[in-house]
């Protein structure tokens, strides 16, 4: 387990040696209060535009954090030939996949805290009131869900060839499952078969991203989310991420690092 | 080449920035400048604002989803997707129209049963329950203040397309209601601004003379310009119905007008016209024989 640990404190380190958390937090600050300095028909209390703003940058930044991230853990170990002394210490492959996942999410869980500190922030000194637990289940479902993002990035940076094509997959694959993948039954339903059939396993096959997406419960003061359907997803997302990790070190345990 | 000093390119940058700050701040003060009421007749057709300056004609492809915008935090997110098979109804602008504000409309419950236990899972994190911010919210007690919020949506929408007058409309009953008639008026300035002798802001500008300021004369008035402009319209925007029923609204209020400042002659003149266009033509003759009774009571008064 010290292995691991040891593996998870380099990546956690490596996120603020880099640029990307500053820069994005900085761009999220700095469109949120522009847009919070606006003011509609001369009332300041008007804050729900501004909620939804900062929650957006807040989601879009978190992932651009963790699959950057993650996507250039194993392809910049091998480049830089470091996977070797690392592998010798002894190092066993999964170790290694554990330890780099476990380093990226708990770094893709520091950042989210960071953005959601700022998103409470701002909102509570404009509404003057400060539902804490709403805030903190939502951080809660948004990290369980950069867990499943995490896991599928790994998997990626050991299928695809750079860095770069595992980045541009994956956001194309994130942002098709967040907009479209609460709808695909529906869009089964009005096809037919075997289109339909073939929908629908593409609907049970993916993992649910959006089901993690409480932006407009928090934005529309809805109130919590029954912890109990909370826990369901939780287990949820740990089948998905336990498969894609399963994936990773399957690939990465085959693969020549020459 | 002989390198300049970095204190000499600092000061040759911020020469720049003051004199490009002088150039664009009167610019950006145009921009967004809301428009005085002795504006609001000179013909300008177009808002020059700042998405027509980034987006160009563009800018009202945008207006709609605007629109949608408001409606959907009027229900306080529950509002039905692309992919849900639903006529979406505006519900925010129903109380605006004069429709009641029906909690049951065509997006009640647009989900349905849930096909399958993802999908019941899902609605979990979702909105699921159609309320409106005006009477309650998601909570059931938050109060009427919070209808505030579909504000910058309609502002924003009609930014993008100066002339959907719904969105004016719409913005300007939840701004009386929100008791901010000021902010109502100025709204409606700028609507009139952009869209000059449009009958039915000019109404809306009547009323909320009559109404909240109490200036009768003021909402008179207003009202003759909106009826002179009405009738200043084409064929075709007269015989619509929205055509039908604001006529039918600036007259009955001209009449209720005449009637309290005891022109009953007037009234009754104003009656007849509504009685054309009004689908209730014998409410109104009843109210036409109330005028002409009283009429016949005040010396020296003839029949019109």
């Amino acid at each position: 387990m010290n292995t691991i640990w040891a593996l998870t404190g380099v990546v956690i380190k490596e996120l603020y040696r880099r640029k990307d958390l500053y820069v994005l937090f900085v761009l999220t600050a700095v469109i949120t209060l522009a847009a919070g300095s606006m003011e509609f028909f001369h009332d300041p209390n008007i804050v729900r535009y501004v909620k939804d703003l900062c929650m957006l940058l807040i989601w879009v930044s978190a992932l651009l954090i963790t699959i950057t991230m993650a996507a250039r853990q194993i392809p910049a170990e091998r480049e830089s030939r470091t996977i070797f002394p690392l592998l010798a210490k002894p190092v066993t492959r999964g170790q290694v996949i554990l330890g780099k996942f476990l380093g990226c999410w708990l770094a893709s869980g520091t950042a989210l805290a960071v953005f959601y500190l700022f998103f409470a922030v701002i909102t509570g000194s404009r509404e003057h009131y400060w539902p804490v637990l709403d805030y903190f289940q939502a951080f809660l479902l948004q990290w369980i869900m950069l867990g499943i993002v995490t896991a599928m990035t790994l998997l990626g940076s050991i299928v695809f060839a750079a860095p770069s094509s595992t980045v541009t997959i994956l956001f194309i694959v994130v942002a098709g499952i967040l907009f479209l993948g609460r709808h695909l039954n529906t869009v089964a339903l009005h096809n037919a078969e075997p289109l339909r059939s073939l929908i629908y396993t593409i609907y049970f096959i993916i993992p649910h991203l959006e089901l993690f997406d409480v932006r407009e419960r928090v934005v529309n003061d809805w109130g919590l989310v029954n912890w109990l359907d909370c826990g369901l997803a939780a287990l949820y997302a740990a089948a998905y991420t336990g498969l894609f990790l399963l994936l990773t070190w399957l690939g990465f345990r085959r693969k020549s690092l020459t | 080449m002989k390198k300049i000093p970095p204190g000499w390119l600092m000061a040759l940058l911020l020469t720049l920035c003051f004199t490009l700050a002088t150039v664009f701040v009167p610019r950006a003060t145009w921009w967004n400048e809301v428009p005085r009421a002795a504006d609001w007749n000179k013909g300008q057709s177009a808002a020059n604002n700042v998405f027509k300056l980034l987006l160009g004609e563009g800018r009202r492809l945008f207006a709609n989803e605007m629109f949608d915008m408001a409606d959907a935090y009027f229900h306080s997110g529950y509002y039905p997707s692309i992919f849900d098979q639903s006529v979406t109804e505006h519900d925010v602008a129903d109380p605006a129209e004069g429709k009641t504000e029906d909690e049951s409309s065509t997006s009640d419950d647009f989900l349905g049963p849930p096909p399958d236990w993802l999908a019941a899972l899902d609605r979990q994190f979702v909105p699921n329950r159609h309320t409106h911010l005006s009477s309650g919210g998601p909570s059931g007690h938050v109060s009427e203040v919070d209808v505030q919020e579909i504000l910058p949506w309609l502002k924003l929408a009609t930014d993008m397309n100066p002339q959907m007058i719904d969105s004016y409309t719409v913005g300007v009953y939840w701004l009386r209601r929100l008791h901010k008639p000021e902010q109502a008026r100025d709204f409606l300035f700028e609507g009139l601004h952009n869209n000059p002798g449009n009958s039915e802001l000019l109404f809306d500008l009547g009323l909320l003379y009559d109404e909240d300021f109490h200036d009768a004369s003021r909402a008179r008035n207003t009202w003759l310009a909106a009826l002179r402009c009405w009738q200043a319209q084409g064929e075709r925007a007269r015989t619509s119905v929205d055509g039908k029923r604001l006529y039918d609204n600036i007259t009955m209020n001209l009449a209720h007008s005449a009637a309290i400042a005891g022109d009953w002659p007037q009234a009754a003149k104003y009656l007849e016209m509504a009685k054309q266009v009004s689908p209730y033509p014998d409410a109104i003759q009843k109210q036409i024989d109330e005028a002409e009774k009283r009429m016949a009571g005040q010396p020296g008064t003839s029949k019109p």
